[in-house]
């Protein structure tokens, strides 16, 4: 690179202020699968700006590339076009700095590590010592509310549980960015409420920047501080809402005037999506 | 459920106990109708007409017959292995443990061959295409083919008694367990792999961390198929040497002489230590999944 004048340089490197906020960067992003009858347009002219700190949802009809997205920002997936920034450096890079928590549908723990030695294993790879990795995991599960768990196997739990465990392995080792797809998408309606109440207060207490995806409205509502609304084939974004519920919130907060009408806004971007797809 | 011994005796004995009862019995029957023709024959140079009875007696107390009735068997087996010194020569169990030794050193050299093979083949596509179709076509050459040569090859370079044979047990069990092995190291999902992506893990962490205890049902799976062959190897492995140890020099010895009795005796002893090793496989088994909570109860 050659030698750029003082300001250029450090907005290069993210320094400056209005670019440091941003901590994610997508451009013009699109992705086309090579598939054996017909490619695929997964992704098409994705622009998106994630600043720090902030819960962002991704919301859409299924196969609309929610998790595609995803997957290119924490560097699971090549997109064929556009490019992608995370704090200023290449999702590649950030990967290696291990930048992302990324937490699936289902937990993915490991069957043969107990629930402890589960969220332990970044730490393992990471190569942290045997004593900071331990307490780390005491922590976090701490924080999860899984005290007393810690030598149980992931069959001895529920569902819910086995995912906060894998939320709590997702925040130890600290990375910046909380990447979730349908976290709770496979617990029941009880469960999934106790556990965004939970997801608020530990994204409140972590200041963690999230990206979640989801295809409940009402999910999307409660957490979401800027909601994006998707739509399939090819895989666009319809609309971006940024969300007026104040930040202190909890499950009543759904049932109020400012949220049935920001849920009002999602159904109808969802909507508008639909129509566009049906008229292709 | 909890059972008292009653309802274990029901429950577990009576089933083997009346399949037992009922293939003696048959046996009985079939020692019978295979010694008959000889039986009857000499009987009838000693008198005209010999009675039946005595001529069933006759076919379950031949000293060569063409099947031993089971008390034969039993009575043969009881004295190799119960009345003679284990050090001595016509000790079935000294036999056992000479073909038992041979099993177990080719047994760990195919089963660590077998693993080698497949982190090779799960880790590098050039093995994966080159190495799987030799490895396959090694095994559709019948084992009594090669394992003359083999004897003689090694022979040739000094070696000699125990190792040849264990040569031929890796030959036949590094197969299942490489097969084996491919199939478990390959069999954590995506999401776990792209978890390990996530933190930026090496291969050998995601070997040692993820795929190869992964695979570890999968092993014992195998482990129980390779020892049962292994033991099937090394007594191959002893009858073209006219080896003077072990169960196959003794089926050997016994089908020179006519032996019958000899050789059905060993033969039970070949499947006794067959069920001992595969069941210590599986006590191992049990142990290690049972440790990692695991084991089939606990699922
Ligand atoms: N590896 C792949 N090869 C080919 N096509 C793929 C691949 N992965 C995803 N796709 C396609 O890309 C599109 C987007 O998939 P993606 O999984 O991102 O959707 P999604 O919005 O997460 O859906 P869902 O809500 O069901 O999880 C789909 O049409 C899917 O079939
Ligand atoms: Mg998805």
């Amino acid at each position: 690179m050659t030698s750029l004048p003082p300001r250029e340089a450090a907005a290069e490197r993210g320094t400056l202020m209005s670019v440091a906020d941003t901590v994610i960067d997508v451009r013009d992003l699109g992705l086309v699968f090579e598939t054996p009858d017909a490619p695929v347009e997964a992704l098409k002219d994705i622009n998106l700006q994630i600043r720090r700190g902030e819960f962002v949802t991704f919301i859409g009809p299924s196969g609309c590339g929610k998790t595609t997205l995803m997957r290119i920002i924490a560097d699971l997936e090549q997109p064929t076009s556009g490019t992608v920034t995370v704090n200023g450096v290449s999702p590649h890079e950030a990967r290696l700095q291990r930048a992302y928590g990324y937490i699936f549908q289902a937990a993915a723990l490991y069957p043969w590590r107990n629930i402890q030695k589960n969220v332990e294993l970044p730490h393992e790879i990471m190569g942290v010592s045997k004593a900071e990795r331990a307490e780390k995991a005491r922590r976090y599960l701490d924080l999860v509310g899984l005290k007393g768990f810690e030598k149980k196997f992931p069959f001895q739990l529920s569902g819910g549980m086995q995912q906060r465990a894998s939320i709590a392995r997702a925040l130890s080792f600290d990375p910046d960015l909380l990447l979730m797809d349908e976290p709770f998408g496979a617990l029941d309606e009880i469960t999934r409420d106790r556990m965004n109440e939970e997801l608020l207060r530990i994204w409140h207490e972590t200041k963690k920047t999230v990206i979640f995806v989801t295809h409940s409205i009402d999910e999307a509502v409660l957490l979401s501080t800027r909601i994006v609304i998707m739509s399939a084939r090819p895989g666009r974004i319809v609309e971006v809402i940024d969300s007026d519920l104040p930040a202190e919130r909890n499950l009543e907060t759904r049932e109020s005037p400012v949220a049935q009408q920001l849920a009002h806004r999602i159904r109808l971007g969802l909507k508008a999506g639909h129509s566009y797809d049906e008229v292709r | 459920m909890k059972q008292g011994p009653a309802g274990w005796m029901v429950n577990k004995l009576l089933p083997v106990a009346t399949v037992v009862a009922i293939i003696v019995l048959l046996w009985y029957v079939l020692a019978v109708a295979l010694n008959w023709a000889q039986v009857s024959e000499r009987l009838a140079k000693e008198s005209d007409n010999p009675p039946v009875s005595a001529i069933v007696a006759g076919t379950w107390e031949m000293e060569r017959p063409v099947l031993p009735a089971p008390h034969q068997i039993a009575a043969e087996f009881s004295k190799t292995v119960f009345e003679t010194r284990v050090t001595a020569k016509r000790s079935l169990v000294y036999h056992a443990g000479v073909t038992a030794s041979a099993t177990l050193l080719g047994f760990a050299l195919g089963a660590v061959l077998g693993i080698v093979l497949a982190i090779g083949i799960v880790h590098l596509k050039v093995l994966d295409r080159s190495l799987m179709p030799w490895i396959i076509a090694s095994q559709t050459v019948p084992i009594l083919a090669i394992a003359p040569m083999i004897i003689v090859v090694l022979g040739n370079v000094g070696l000699t008694g125990l190792v040849p044979k264990s040569i031929i047990s890796m030959y036949l069990c590094f197969f299942p367990v490489a097969i084996g092995m491919v199939k478990g190291l390959r069999s954590p999902d995506p999401m776990q792999l792209d978890l390990m992506r996530s933190y930026n893990a090496s291969a050998a962490q995601i070997l040692w961390k993820l795929r190869l205890p992964a695979s570890v049902p999968f092993l014992f799976a195998s482990l129980k198929v390779a020892v049962a062959i292994s033991l099937t190897g090394a007594i191959v492995g002893e009858l073209p040497t006219g080896a003077s140890a072990g169960l196959g020099a003794r089926l050997l010895s016994g089908s020179y002489y006519g032996q019958t009795v000899q050789i059905w005796s060993a033969l039970f002893m070949a499947a006794f230590l067959g069920m001992v090793l595969v069941y210590s496989i599986g006590g191992i088994e049990r142990l290690t999944l049972g440790a990692r909570g695991q084991a089939a109860g606990a699922r």
